[in-house]
């Protein structure tokens, strides 16, 4: 499955400026480790030592936040958006 | 010149400029604007506040920007009220409203608004935008209005409608979006790496327009004449003013306008409906867990709340508590203290009355305690929330038997004595 990732101002540094990528992937989770190949650095600011997501960031796909999904582990379709998008805003 | 030394991340404390910059770029945390505290408390004084504007500048040498002419309605210093008649019903000995429905749009908004408008125009920005549940948007239309910056408003369709028209008055772009407040947060969000020239107050300059919440530790510290109470009950919608009024407290004393040593207790107030923050501390748990919201509060319907757990360690920190109430339960909040206080404050407010009351039943805030309750937006803001529950009493013709058959002739016979004024 290719997924379009949107990468939010304080990653590009890791993408050359870009704000949104192409990569492969079946699940989430396997989006964002395809996405830390293809550019290092996202695996170590995305997940924390348990390699769970940071407490700080939040992941949307399809606009709908994947904690309210399967987490990680869910599934993601053909030509589907995923957003990566700092935690801390709002209110 | 302010006192500011910079940004400091909250989680790995990394040093970063004052700058337009809410996050920390390698572990996403919040920034946290840190202070020279030393010059501070060789600056500021009782009487140096005093002899300031009565607004929440008199507390500059405390904020973040400060500007001789700062992007200013009037916002703060509103009144604190003691409340005996609301303190008799619940149980409660010394008890004082703070009547943020004061505020120049009706809601603590405008104290984080200013602070934030007057930080994004010293920065150079010409636009000024937010997500809203409503007293944010009124608020930033507002002071952009009065500064002459563009403004950009999202807010939920579903906003109650006096909201939207204190929003789109003011002649910004409002925009309705279709979803729930976290789905315009997000939108928000990912908008600010698009527009980086926009000031989005509660994302890309969020870490000075929340210092604008320690305004209301100040100002409440400074009308108790300079003391700090025992107990305070703050709603909890993104966490961000509990957690600021926490640090006002500290920083109070800290700076030596307070005598130290005396912990306020905080306590967090939740509609059912959108309850993470009362869920997560009911648990013991560490974790906030989004929720979808379900409430007529909708200006706390905050389902992902980014200071949710800082909330919640300022909460445990002070000893406090957090619960949640109905819906039924808001609305018997807000006609409480319209009832007895003669203050009619929006449902947030209703939250924070009947979380009050709830806790008082509990025994958690003490009639022995010094309470404090934020009543953060004024009820005509969610007037369609009471407008099936009161009303005339009767409808009748302009005759005096009409008017006999329907009102109660031992009227006066039926109220309590005249409030003493002593």
């Amino acid at each position: 499955m290719s997924v379009t990732v949107r990468i939010p101002t304080q990653l590009r540094t890791l993408t050359g400026g870009s704000g949104e990528v192409d990569v492969e992937g079946s699940t989430v989770g396997d989006v964002l480790k395809a996405l830390d190949a293809a550019h290092p650095g996202f695996g170590g600011r995305l997940f924390d030592d348990a390699g769970g997501l940071r407490r700080f960031v939040n992941v949307f796909l399809a606009d709908e936040d994947v904690r309210f999904l399967d987490g990680l582990g869910t599934a993601v379709q053909d030509g589907q958006t995923l957003s990566i998008v700092p935690a801390v805003a709002g209110g | 010149m302010d006192f500011v030394s910079g940004l400091r991340c909250r989680e790995c404390g990394r040093a970063y400029p004052a700058e337009a910059l809410h996050v920390c770029d390698y572990c996403f945390g919040p920034l946290e604007v840190t202070y020279d505290y030393e010059r501070i408390a060789a600056t500021v004084t009782r009487e140096r506040i005093a002899a300031g504007p009565r607004t929440i500048w008199r507390y500059a040498d405390l904020l973040p920007v400060v500007d001789p002419h700062p992007v200013d309605l009037g916002a703060g210093f509103t009144p604190l009220v003691r409340a005996d008649r609301l303190a008799a019903e619940l149980g409660l000995g010394e008890l004082w409203i703070k009547d943020d429905t004061a505020n120049p749009t009706g809601s603590f908004k405008d104290r984080v608004v200013s602070v934030a408008l007057t930080k994004a125009r010293q920065l150079g920005f010409k636009v000024a935008a937010c997500a809203s549940t409503g007293n944010l948007a009124n608020s930033v239309a507002a002071h952009a209005a009065r500064a002459g910056m563009e403004s950009v408003v999202l807010i939920p369709s579903n906003l109650e409608k006096a909201k939207v028209t204190m929003t789109a008055v003011y002649g910004g772009r409002v925009i309705a979006v279709e979803g729930s407040y976290d789905d315009v947060n997000r939108l928000c969000a990912e908008l600010t790496s698009e527009h980086p020239s926009w000031a989005f107050v509660n994302v890309n300059v969020r870490t000075y327009y929340a210092e604008g919440s320690k305004t209301l530790a100040f100002e409440v510290a400074e009308q108790l004449g300079w003391q700090t109470p025992d107990h305070v009950v703050v709603p909890i919608a993104s966490g961000s003013q509990l957690t600021k009024v926490a640090k006002g407290f500290e920083e109070l004393a800290t700076v030596g306008l307070v005598e130290g040593g005396h912990t306020v207790r905080i306590s967090g107030a939740q509609a059912a409906g959108c309850s993470p923050v009362a869920t997560a501390f009911a648990d013991g748990s560490d974790v906030i867990r989004p929720v979808k919201p379900s409430t007529i509060a909708k200006s706390l319907a905050i389902g992902n709340p980014a200071d949710g757990w800082y909330a919640l360690e300022a909460i445990r920190k002070s000893g406090g508590s957090c619960a949640s109430v109905t819906d039924d339960e808001v609305l018997e909040g807000m006609k409480l203290l319209a009832r007895t206080e003669g203050i009619f404050a929006e449902t947030a407010g209703g939250v924070t009355i009947a979380t009050l009351a709830k806790l008082a039943a509990q025994g958690i805030v003490r009639s022995d305690e010094r309470v404090v309750a934020l009543v953060t937006g004024h009820g005509l803001k969610t007037v369609e929330a009471l407008t099936d529950t009161v009303g005339p009493l009767a409808t009748i013709p302009p005759t005096l038997d009409a008017f006999d058959a329907v009102v109660d002739l031992d009227i006066e016979h039926n109220t309590t004595a005249p409030r003493s004024t002593s």
